[in-house]
């Protein structure tokens, strides 16, 4: 469709708001719109409005092009089926799911696996940490900032990257910021490639605790089929020192990096900004803590690892598991499926505790798929808009994960109990220490809480939790280690599935957020709802109208690439919508249109005819 | 089976050694590779794990004899959007050739409802609708010199064509019909698992330049298209494990070094190496490392192997009976193997959808 493309995307949209004319009393509206989305995975299409002259973006709907229908063909299944089955969600976080669903699993059986079954779990979550932020981050994000993309969009800051010298330039030794930008470059450059090899070393890590990569073949509710042994542990922690060697490259190379857009481009902090709206619904069991009962969730939720938190507008609102689950809504608007609320049954009333539970609750939720023609003034994505209740306010907030690394560290920044040695959350900040490795000497980082919920933080974040995710790596190894030489090496406890009962998961996908619900009758599962990170942030409008967070990240961007409408490649945009790090086959595609002005007028209206 | 087609180069002309740098009679070679099908990208992200060869080593051209090659994947591409689409749109017009067309995902049955689409990429310049998957393989694969279905999504159907499921999914040669050739005369190649195991693709895909290139005699495929030399036995055949087989000493827990066979391990009738070759460097894999084998390459998975964590029909018959009664075991085996490694019978194209669920919001 390059240079041919007729008929709006956006036909049939005629109840839009008029755009207020800019100073000159004139707006020049150019729909702009990526689909496919590349460097993601799964299938997300970015279409927008661009207003040339006011350099920013008018408006923005995120869509995804695939329906797949997991919590129908659950239905009737067995109950310990459900990770195996729910793995193959998503090809890059498979193992997330897995995990998930075995937590659910646990507590709707009603059992507790051998705490070093736990550790070996965390050991392999954590290698994923490792491994995915690292290629999402060096070669697919990475990409974005390489010296290809920033010549082609703006020549003028790798002009000043040229010149500007690297502040850490002894820590990872790239003189200067064009040169990182050049050894960014896909499969040329040499940073590139050195972390395409590091993301199959933490691969290898994750087989010996998971099996495999990336659905997991030694997960199962009640335990693993691991074999704790020395020879696995040694063989994990060898290559976990190469990775901590390489962290203490990677954070000040990122630093420099992301610090220099800030100083070149001053106004960077706006692109991808939106309210400071964070979920995280935490990571990592604590082994001793962890009973995996719902009427004990509170507890043992604030003993994870990654503490779990909702973020509103830089606050701390909450900690509690039990809160965060049953504040959970699932809104429909603009998404191609029927309202269940008022027609399925309820499955769940009450949670284990006595308290209601809703309608739009996942426990209840009823998915039917309508498929429809894509319109964006009505329905235009598969993706539902899940929502949290803030109950002070009565507000549905549309949370979103910041791709997972921006909400856990601030969520455990605040909550302040994460102290392990290795980490210790302060209460304004997360402190990182990495021992000594082959040519480098230990290392002390400190993600601070920033200023912003942006793309650049969202980003840096990122980098940062990959130190954190090696620096508990080190401690679950030690806790394993001492539960081998106790003797302790028993990883499966037996269980019997009930005929009735529910169960919820609750963990970090790589991306962020990640629940699991399930209600098993006659010993089948009865309903079954994932919410993973990706519908949280690519939703769509809601039924009161409320965006998604890519929607609204990428509204009011402000436009700071240098080709105009003809050669405009949307970088600033592909970087507000990366940072989230998308996985769409849990949830969207972008698409750039042919950069034609669609009408100049006024006050432009949506579905216009254009040639 | 060998098809007919190239053969090898007679020993004179083989062009490895000093002149290894003369040019492939094939400059370059396009893989367009669509991860728009019903699946979850899982092929897509396996095959970065890969090291014999990487991609890397594909790409940069670190394979002596290989000609140029470009790779078009979602995942990895450079270009965004209408940049990047670009590339199905000139595949479609012939341009990219020769082309290796690369699917993965199980493929919608768009047939059994009104309007709306499953699974699409890429938009109608006339009616600004998205252009279905399907859609993209009518046009493509008649283009190519070679497809491949990578993943059991795209070779068989997978669990997105699961009993019950909404979309009527199947697999690719489901969708074209096993008989399809390319204008080259090639099946359909099935690179099976789920996801793929790193290696076993990538090698695959070098075996194909190779015969673009003119190097290799075409690809021997069994019946159910898979590459014979990796997927030609079983994974009990291959499993470091299989010694307690023998012995009659089994595991009753997950978590036993012993052999899983009672736990719900089909390793037995599987077709799969990767207990053999394990999962990326030698690490990792199935039964060998504590996992049930639940079939994840076969084309009856995963319909025939749930409820996966019980154990087997006829598994403690046969684990009786160890020993003793090779040829008897042998032969029951055959037959479970043979009932596997068909598909159930709701995948399929045309305008019904039978897979047991009935909507009520589609024509169905």
């Amino acid at each position: 469709m390059t240079a041919t493309m007729t008929g709006s995307q956006f036909e049939g949209k005629a109840e839009v708001q008029p755009t207020p004319p800019n100073e000159t009393g004139k707006s020049k509206l150019v729909e702009m719109s990526w689909d496919p989305i590349t460097r993601i995975v799964g299938s997300l299409g970015i279409y927008t409005k661009i207003d040339f002259e006011a350099k920013k973006v008018a408006e923005c709907y995120s869509t995804s092009s695939i329906f797949r229908g997991y919590s129908i063909f659950m239905k009737g299944k067995d109950p310990r089926d459900a990770h195996f089955i729910t793995s193959r969600i998503c090809g890059i976080c498979g193992d997330n799911h897995a995990t998930c669903a075995c937590y659910a699993q646990n507590m709707a059986f009603g059992i507790k696996p051998p705490p070093i079954a736990d550790m070996i779990v965390n050991l392999g979550e954590a290698a994923e940490y490792m491994f995915d932020h690292n290629i999402f981050q060096d070669n697919l994000v990475g990409v974005d900032f390489c010296e290809q993309m920033v010549r082609e969009t703006n020549p003028s800051v790798l002009a000043k990257a040229e010149k500007t010298e690297c502040p850490h330039a002894k820590d990872h030794g790239f003189k200067t910021i064009a040169d990182i930008m050049r050894s960014l470059n896909p499969f040329t450059g040499e940073f590139y490639r050195e972390a395409l090899q590091m993301s199959r070393l933490t691969r290898e890590m994750f087989c010996l605790m998971e099996g495999r990569h990336v659905h997991p073949s030694t997960l199962y509710p009640g335990g693993v089929g691991t074999v704790p042994t020395i020879q696995l542990f040694t063989d994990y922690l060898t290559r976990l020192m190469k990775y901590v060697e390489f962290m203490k490259k990677v954070v000040p190379l990122h630093d420099d990096l992301f610090d220099f857009f800030y100083q070149a481009l001053p106004g960077y902090e706006k692109v991808g900004q939106r309210r400071i709206l964070l979920g995280c619904w935490g990571a990592f069991q604590d082994p001793f803590e962890c009973d995996y009962r719902y009427d004990h969730m509170t507890d043992w939720g604030r003993k994870m690892f990654v503490t779990p938190g909702v973020v509103v507008d830089g606050k701390l609102v909450t900690t509690d598991l039990v809160d965060i689950n049953l504040n959970i809504r699932i809104l429909l608007g603009s998404s191609y499926y029927e309202d269940w609320a008022d027609k399925a049954p309820m499955f769940v009333h009450q949670d284990p505790l006595g308290n209601p539970v809703d309608k739009r609750h996942p426990w209840n939720q009823t998915t039917t798929p309508r498929p429809q023609k894509r319109d964006f003034g009505g329905k235009y994505t598969w993706v539902m808009s899940p929502r949290w209740l803030d109950k002070r306010t009565g507000d549905h907030l549309a949370l979103d994960t910041g791709g997972g690394p921006i909400a856990r560290l601030w969520a455990t920044a605040l909550a302040g109990l994460v102290d392990i040695g290795y980490i210790k959350a302060t209460g304004q900040s997360v402190k990182i220490y990495l021992p000594k490795t082959v040519s480098k000497p230990e290392v002390e980082f400190e993600w601070k809480i920033p200023k912003w919920s942006n793309a650049i933080e969202r980003d840096r974040a990122r980098t940062y939790f990959q130190a954190y995710a090696a620096a508990c790596a080190l401690h679950f190894c030690e806790q394993a280690m001492q539960e081998l030489y106790k003797g302790n090496t028993k990883t499966f406890t037996e269980f019997k599935v009930p005929n009735e009962a529910i169960g919820c998961g609750f963990h970090e996908a790589v991306r962020g957020v990640l629940s699991h619900h399930v209600v098993i009758r006659g010993g089948k599962i009865a309903n079954y709802h994932p919410y993973p990170p990706t519908p949280w942030n690519a939703n769509p409008r809601d039924v009161y109208g409320t965006p998604g967070p890519y929607e609204d990240a990428v509204q009011n961007t402000p436009i700071f690439e240098e080709n105009g409408p003809a050669k405009f490649k949307g970088i600033d945009i592909m970087r507000t919508v990366r940072s989230f790090d998308p996985c769409l086959p849990c949830g969207v595609h972008m698409y750039t249109g042919n950069g034609k002005t669609l009408e100049v007028r006024h006050v432009p209206m949506f579905g216009a005819q254009h040639g | 089976m060998f098809l007919k087609g190239r053969q090898p180069m007679d020993a004179l002309d083989v062009p490895f050694g000093r002149k290894t740098q003369r040019p492939s009679p094939v400059k370059e070679v396009h893989i367009l590779w669509i991860t728009a099908g019903l699946g979850c990208d899982g092929d897509s992200v396996s095959v970065t794990a890969a090291s014999q060869p990487s991609i890397e080593d594909v790409l940069l051209g670190a394979i002596p004899g290989l000609p140029k090659v470009h790779l078009h994947n979602p995942v990895l591409a450079y270009e965004v959007g209408d940049e990047f689409m670009k590339f199905y749109y000139d595949a479609e017009q012939g341009k990219l050739d020769p082309l290796v067309l690369v699917v993965e995902g199980s493929i919608p049955n768009e047939t059994i409802k009104s309007e709306g689409y499953w699974a699409a990429v890429g938009n109608d310049q006339n009616t600004g609708q998205p252009i279905t998957t399907c859609e993209w393989i009518d046009r493509l694969a008649p283009k190519a010199f070679a497809v491949v279905a990578v993943g059991t999504c795209a070779t068989y159907g997978g669990i997105h064509a699961m009993q019950g499921n909404p979309t009527g999914a199947m697999g690719l040669a489901d969708y074209l019909g096993w008989n399809f050739r390319t204008k080259t005369n090639l099946p359909i190649v099935n690179v099976p698992g789920c996801p793929v195991q790193p290696d076993n693709f990538m090698e695959t895909v070098l075996y194909l330049l190779y015969l673009a290139a003119g190097l290799a005699p075409v690809i021997p495929l069994d019946e159910q298209l898979r590459p014979t030399w990796l997927f030609g036995k079983t994974v009990h055949e291959g499993c470091d494990r299989a010694g307690y087989y023998e012995q009659g000493d089994f595991a009753h827990e997950y978590g036993s070094p012993k052999c899983l066979v009672k736990l719900g391990c089909w390793g037995p009738v599987v077709n799969c190496n990767v207990t053999k070759r394990g999962w990326m460097a030698g690490i990792g894999g199935c039964p060998n490392v504590g996992g049930i084998c639940i079939a994840c390459t076969m084309p009856g998975f995963p319909d025939k192997f749930m409820p996966f964590m019980d154990e087997p029909p006829g598994g403690s018959l046969s684990s009786l009976m160890s020993g003793a009664y090779g040829r008897v075991i042998r032969n029951l085996r055959r037959i479970t193997n043979h009932s596997v490694n068909q598909e159930p019978k709701w995948r399929h194209p045309g305008g019904r959808l039978t897979t047991g669920y009935h909507p009520t919001t589609y024509r169905g």
